[in-house]
């Protein structure tokens, strides 16, 4: 009753004693145990998760007690898989656990925000003029725009309302829109799969405008380009579940307990029934201990690992005692038997060139249509030439012989080609070799020559102009450029793995620091293991590996192990890269309410990485010349030395995307046209033709040519992602920064040839930055506009990942908490108010839209053999041929909203599809319609379906997507049987009533469907694994030959001597020279290579500035070191000090530990810069975060197009962002300042100011 | 005998005693997690133990011998100690623990007001107490000073009728028994009373539930209920 009375009771309190005497029992109040109980307590539990950065996707429990999130716990209630598999849960991480902190911390954004000084003009000018003429007012007035916009980063906010901000917003991109074009409106968000409605809300907005969607996959370079060059397939990879089907395991590169935890007990699992376990990291990282075997590479040596094992595998189960089931797979799944080209290199050697096509033969070999992309064999039993089917000539123009059975495709006869032509003539054939490289001190180079000339097997034809062609398989090819000796005399390659021969286990040794030993004896047993198993070995492989320049030779590297044993495919085998990438699921229903496709086509997309490069002018630093990359076989007076150069002439060719697009505004364009009586197609080429019209890229920095508007939503892109932090502070933003280096003008370096140098480089090119997020990141501290969006707990969303085969959601288990909204909501107030501000000042108008040859469209059969310039007069300039497609879209602005609330008529007209195939898809409008209701409203909306909530978003995606609709998933398949000539129906037809709603997911995750979209199976017998349906469907791969390619054979590849696998030793990217030494603060300077893998204690599920996660770890930046290495430069753990190179500056503290390789230091990376982040020395101003002392360096390889598997598409393929092979100083701080203001001035907390007056 | 002295020391003794019971028992019952001693040792360690102990013994010593001194009636002590070497004894331990707790007090204070942690995390409360403890410590020193004049001990039986007509609820007769005593005398006990008045409403609650059963519980206890 009461707690004092209760108390009362001196002399009846005990009521007996036990354990003689050492005890006693009493009868005192339990009352004050309720507080315990009802700690735990709480009114209801909602299911929702993480949604932007981890793979994980695991399904919370989120609970809620009095009308707030309390905590979190992990969800168990998976749908089970088979009797032989563990279960899937518990998934979650100690990130996760503690996301909650998030809603109600200090932390949190509350309200709509503006920065003070653009809030003051905006409210001055809005007194007297509408708001696109308020807008052009500031942003017209250079002294009015750069008052706000050097402001950008050093707080000032004033709190704001919807109502305000929409309007600011909608000026904005009505203004920008009408004066220089829509696509200077810019938006980036990342990984789509974590929260689906959430990223189409943007992205749906922005297409409808005719806004541009960056891509972040490759941006991020967490898009390995190995994956479409060898397969064609962006990265398709097992789920985690197939781990335990897997007899032998490699982790390379790829940290699983600490970046896959959730996942990571089926690693442990596997081990119970006898698989084995490798891992192979530089650093003794958390994967290491857990591991029977750990080899410590030098880090960015990892490609001359991967040579020896080949090495290894291709002598004892290829050439010494050859495994039959090796043989036969790579006979049939890869391009091992494909006949190429030998091309003249000097007097007595020859060199690799391109695949043998059916057009080079007489008569085209019989192949009428696309014999310029049928790839030629040799039939074994008779020796004469064929056309295997499969290659992508069959896929399109011609019906069902897109398939790779073991047949030639003018009849159909079986055939069994032939893998060698060993017996018959042999020819000296040139190969690179990039280790010889010695101009880079921190790498190992080796004595041997630069070109290597080695003995291969060969055969001399006779092509259809009658001359004699000297061709070689790419087995024979492969089996030289592994080094191995068969018997062919001449040099370069070894009998003996003790050899010191490139490619050997010796040779090896020496690079990587791994002894041959241990490297003979995991290649010896993973093939062994693959041989007996039929291919259940995999490779596990992360970021580590992916973000050197020279990735892709890291990745064919160990890509061409798990081809050699016929690993790729089968359940349990394969690769694994598990790096950003979460599988988008029901990406074909999800792509029309993403990019408005069910009201205009084609949307604008652009890849990050060059419009980053590009628009931040960090091509004006560039250090890294061409040549220096180019193979030494390659003639470099035919190549620029400028990376720029290259994506300039991409984007002319039609093989990357530009945007902005044109140096002119594309609506504008269209007036033109009109006005000159033509049609804009027919006027864009003339105008291109006579000069008058550009590509934007050719001038950054001219006005007209800026991006205008950024939004940002799901993404820290300033305060993580963005690679060359500085670059994009001082040129995109024009406000304060760390950066050190001088442009090619001051320095004297080489100029691009292509664009217009201009002294004084642009700044400031940005008008708007608006932000969307639920706390204050470092990316809202730089913008101007910072909108708060609900938290993954308070909003409803999809959410799939490529870990596992379900689909579960985010639930709204609270409304968001004060004025903040869902990213759908935002968006869509946007677009409303987009609507009314656009009256007057836009109506009905036409958008030129120009679109590179894309992917798994007709038009990546564009250019077959050379590359060819339109603007050298080398051909003509034909639209989709030889230059980018160009198409004009209809924009209706006034009607924006209507258009974004419901679904449009196109999916009724073109019906919907994805990755090459098409399907009709009424049934699905209709079931939309009755699910959604339709609209009612007069106007362009009438009758149609309502996407009005995120919820009806949802169900948009559900509805249309094959995976989660198995009516569509049947459809789907019989679209792809018509390609194929083989049924493939019966994947899907047990599942042909199947719907998943949104509601059914809410009540416990869904195990998706099989499509066609994806090249594995979800069904009751096997784990998903990539690869399953092009090996047991006999479906191609989406290459050149329609099978994995260990050769690839474009110019390009060529001439960047990336035929074939090889070790390429880091780039130099010459940043330390400069800063070395130039500003000493007495203590010794020393240089480490800059490594940023993924953190325990942070990003995925959650964010650097959690204070809980702070809490474990050392609340605040780190950067771990050796012991060596902080020895010799006098650090002791937890020092201050700073890192550094021309690039930009970094302060933050030491963590010296032993498990720290010498030579390199790591920095966690996505480390915010507003927690306990004191000033620079060097720079004077406040340390950067990871991303601030690197530079985009981009590989024109990765910017090849309209050429089979190198063809771009959105985060599928193109330029990536790679980091890892930069370096830095570290020195350690003198002083630690923190740049605090005065005191009393701006201290925190403080209630946000709402009068710019008085803010 | 004024109505002020009535008043202050007639009446105002039983306000303060009542407030006492009455808002301990209110917070104890309705609050009882604010029922703590608030303690800041882990915002900063450093000299806290030094500076609490100082503070802790001087104090303890002080309540205990106003207790005994005030009330335990003449008949009583003086088969031990005749009255005037019992204020001796007062003026010298008094004195002697006075200093100590002074001592402590001040740095405290000084901790409080000055170290960032400690001060963010104060209460006004805390402060305010702070600064009470002090003045009444101050005051009470001083006295030892005045009573130097009289060192017969005549002041200090007019106080300890006046603490004894308190208990036995005779408020006119306690009056009367301080009305002549000095100025000194009677602010310090004013403070004091005033000390009983802030009792609940802040962290000097801590002072009753020192955990002291601790030094004889079982091992085990087992609550049945």
């Amino acid at each position: 009753m009461s707690q004092f009375l209760d108390r009362l009771q001196f002399f009846k309190k005990k009521t007996g004693e036990f354990a003689d005497g050492h005890g006693e029992t009493t009868n005192e109040s339990r009352q004050w145990e309720d507080s315990y109980r009802q700690r735990w307590q709480h009114d209801k539990i909602v299911r929702s998760t993480h949604g932007v950065n981890c793979t994980g996707s695991c399904s919370w429990k989120v609970y809620v007690k009095n009308g707030l999130v309390t905590w979190e716990t992990q969800q168990t209630d998976y749908p089970r898989t088979r009797p032989d598999l563990p279960n899937h849960e518990p998934r979650g991480c100690p990130r996760g656990a503690s996301y909650s902190w998030y809603i109600y911390s200090a932390n949190r954004l509350k309200y709509p925000k503006v920065r003070k000084p653009l809030m003051k003009l905006w409210r001055e000018a809005r007194a007297s003029m509408e708001p696109v003429e308020a807008w052009a007012s500031i942003v017209e007035n250079k002294d009015k725009a750069t008052s706000y916009k050097s402001k950008r980063g050093m707080g000032g906010f004033v709190r704001s309302s919807w109502d305000e901000v929409n309007e600011i917003i909608a000026a904005a991109n009505v203004y920008t829109t009408k004066t220089f074009g829509p696509d200077r409106v810019v938006g980036f968000s990342p990984i789509p799969a974590m929260s689906m409605v959430s990223y189409a809300a943007g992205a749906r907005y922005l297409s409808l405008i005719g806004g541009v969607c960056l891509s972040f996959y490759d941006w991020y370079c967490d898009l390995p380009p190995a994956s479409p060059q060898i397969w064609g397939e962006q990265t398709d990879v097992p789920e985690s579940a197939d781990w335990y089907n897997s007899n032998y395991l490699i982790a390379w590169g790829s940290n699983v307990p600490q970046t896959r935890t959730p996942d990571a007990h089926f690693f442990t699992e596997v081990r119970y029934k006898g698989a084995k376990t490798v891992s192979i990291t530089p650093d003794y990282a958390e994967v290491s201990k857990l591991t029977d075997e750990w080899l410590n590479p030098k880090q960015g040596s990892d490609a001359a690992l991967g040579m020896a094992f080949g090495h290894v595998i291709l002598r004892e189960f290829h050439l010494d005692n050859p495994s039959e089931y090796f043989t036969q797979y790579v006979r049939q799944y890869t391009d091992f038997p494909m006949l190429v080209t030998l091309d003249k290199y000097d007097a007595d050697s020859l060199k690799p060139g391109r695949f043998l096509r059916a057009s080079d033969l007489a008569g085209n070999l019989g192949q009428d249509n696309n014999p310029e992309w049928k790839t030629i064999g040799i039939n074994e039993s008779n020796g004469e030439l064929v056309s295997p089917q499969g290659s992508i000539g069959y896929r399109w123009g011609e019906k069902g012989k897109w398939n790779i059975e073991e047949r030639e495709g003018k009849e159909g006869r079986d055939t069994k080609l032939q893998l060698t032509l060993i017996g018959g003539d042999v020819s000296a054939i040139a190969f690179p070799h990039f280790a010889a490289d010695d101009t880079n001190k921190h790498w190992v180079s080796c004595e041997h020559d630069e070109v290597q000339v080695r003995n291969v097997p060969t055969k001399t034809i006779t092509d259809a102009d009658g001359n004699e062609i000297v061709v070689a398989t790419v087995y024979d090819l492969m089996m030289a450029n592994y080094g191995l000796d068969r018997g062919l005399g001449g040099g370069g390659v070894a009998r003996n793995y003790d050899d010191d021969v490139p490619g050997t286990p010796a040779w090896q040794e020496k690079i990587t620091g791994v002894s041959r030993d241990k490297v003979i004896k995991v290649a010896r047993e993973f093939a062994d293991t693959a041989d007996k198993t039929h291919g259940k070995a995999m490779i596990l492989v992360g970021a580590a590996m992916n973000h050197w320049y020279h990735m892709d030779m890291n990745y064919r590297g160990l890509i061409n192990m798990v081809m050699m044993c016929g690993c790729v495919g089968q359940s349990g085998g394969g690769w694994a890269h598990y790096v950003g990438q979460e599988k988008l699921r029901p990406q074909t229903g999800w792509q029309p309410l993403a990019f408005g496709l069910d009201w205009s086509r084609p949307p604008r997309q652009m890849n990050g990485t060059s419009f980053f490069y590009n628009h931040s002018s960090q091509w004006r630093h560039e250090t890294v010349s061409m040549h220096e990359v180019l193979s030494p076989l390659a003639d470099k007076s035919e190549f620029p030395e400028h990376t720029l150069d290259y994506n300039i002439k991409a984007e002319r060719l039609g093989w990357l995307p530009s945007a902005p697009q044109l140096n002119r505004n594309p609506l504008q364009l269209c007036k033109d046209a009109d006005a000159a009586g033509m049609e804009p197609k027919d006027f864009a080429v003339q105008e291109l033709k006579n000069g008058n019209l550009k590509f934007a890229c050719e001038a950054p920095d001219s006005p007209e040519n800026f991006p205008r508007n950024l939004f940002v939503w799901r993404s820290n892109l300033l305060g993580s992602s963005g690679k060359g932090h500085e670059y994009m502070l001082h040129y995109l933003l024009g406000t304060k920064n760390g950066l050190m280096s001088e442009d090619l003008g001051k320095t004297g370096g080489f100029k691009p040839e292509e664009v217009e140098w201009v002294d004084d480089g642009a700044t400031g090119k940005l008008d708007l930055v608006t932000t969307l997020d639920f706390r204050m990141s470092s990316t809202c501290m730089f913008s101007d506009i910072v909108l708060p969006t609900a938290t993954w707990y308070e909003k409803d969303d999809l959410n799939t990942s490529d870990m596992h085969p379900f689909i579960h959601p985010l639930s709204t288990a609270v409304d968001p908490a004060w004025e903040a909204k869902s990213d759908w909501e935002i968006y869509k107030g946007i677009a409303k108010k987009f609507s009314e501000v656009a009256v007057g000042h836009l109506g009905v108008e036409k958008d030129f839209v120009t679109v590179p040859m894309l992917h798994d469209t007709p038009g990546e059969l564009a250019q077959p053999f050379d590359v060819m310039d339109w603007k050298k007069g080398e051909c003509e300039l034909i639209p989709g041929e030889t230059a980018p497609n160009m198409a004009v879209v209809e924009r209706d602005y006034p009607n924006t909203y209507k258009k974004f609330t419901s679904l449009g008529p196109l999916l009724d007209k073109l019906g919907n599809g994805g990755k090459g195939i098409n399907w009709n898809t009424d049934d699905e409008i209709m079931l939309l319609g009755d699910l959604n209701h339709r609209n009612t409203d007069e106007g362009v909306s009438e009758g149609r379906p309502i996407i009005e909530t995120a919820i009806d978003a949802a169900e948009t995606v559900l509805t249309f997507a094959p995976e989660t609709n198995g009516n569509v998933a049947v459809k789907a398949w019989a679209a792809l049987s018509e390609f194929t000539g083989r049924d493939h129906t019966h994947l899907a037809t047990p599942k042909h009533e199947e719907k998943i709603r949104f509601r059914d997911i809410q009540a416990q995750p869904r195990k998706i469907i099989s499509s066609p979209t994806w090249s594995g199976l979800e069904d009751e017998h096997v784990s998903y694994t990539a690869g399953y349906t092009n090996v047991h469907e006999l479906i191609p791969w989406r290459t050149i030959t329609g099978r994995q390619q260990f050769f690839q054979d474009h110019k390009w590849m060529s001439a960047f001597g990336e035929q074939m696998v090889s070790y390429r030793p880091p780039v130099n990217t010459k940043t330390i020279d400069k800063v070395k030494g130039s500003n000493e603060n007495g203590n010794k300077e020393i240089v480490l290579n800059w490594i940023t893998p993924h953190q325990k204690w942070g990003i995925h599920s959650t964010y650097s500035d959690n204070l809980l996660m702070l809490t474990l770890s050392r609340g605040g930046p780190i950067i771990w070191m050796s012991e060596v290495d902080a020895a010799e430069a006098g650090i002791e753990d937890n020092d201050w000090i700073e890192v550094f190179n021309a690039n930009g500056s970094i302060s933050c503290r030491a963590v010296v530990s032993q498990r720290v390789r010498q030579g390199m230091v790591m920095m966690y990376h996505a480390q915010e810069r507003i927690v306990n982040v004191p000033g620079s020395e060097m720079t004077g101003t406040r340390g950067g975060h990871h991303n601030s002392v690197t530079r985009v360096i981009m590989k024109p390889t990765h910017m090849i197009g309209g050429y089979a598997q190198q063809a771009w598409g959105f985060n599928y393929y193109g330029t990536v962002g790679c980091n890892r092979d930069e370096f830095v100083v570290v020195r350690k701080m003198n002083k630690v300042d923190w740049l605090d203001g005065p005191a009393g001035g701006d201290a925190l907390p403080r209630p946000l100011p709402t009068n710019p007056d008085q803010a | 005998m004024s109505n002020l002295n009535f008043l202050l020391f007639g009446i105002y003794p039983y306000v303060a005693i009542l407030i006492l019971l009455v808002a301990s028992w209110i917070r104890f019952d309705r609050e009882p997690y604010t029922w703590k001693a608030d303690s800041s040792q882990s915002f900063n360690k450093q000299g806290f133990r030094l500076a609490s102990n100082l503070f802790h013994v001087g104090v303890l010593f002080i309540l205990m011998g106003h207790f005994v001194g005030l009330l335990m009636p003449e008949a009583i002590y003086h088969h031990f100690i005749s009255t005037s070497n019992k204020q001796i004894l007062a003026m010298v331990s008094g004195g002697f623990f006075g200093v100590l707790c002074l001592i402590g007090l001040l740095m405290l204070i000084k901790r409080r007001l000055t170290d960032d942690r400690v001060r963010a995390n104060s209460k006004t409360s805390d402060i305010v107490v702070l600064f009470l403890l002090l003045i009444q410590l101050v005051l009470g020193l001083l006295t030892i000073f005045s009573s130097m004049n009289h060192l017969d001990g005549s002041v200090m039986v007019m106080l300890g009728h006046w603490a004894q007509s308190i208990v036995t609820f005779q408020g006119a007769q306690a009056a009367a028994a301080i009305e002549p005593v000095g100025i000194l005398y009677k602010l310090h006990v004013f403070f004091g009373l005033t000390l009983l008045v802030v009792f609940p409403f802040t962290r000097l609650v801590h002072i009753i539930s020192a955990p002291v059963w601790y030094l004889g519980r079982r091992y085990q206890i087992v609550r049945q209920r």
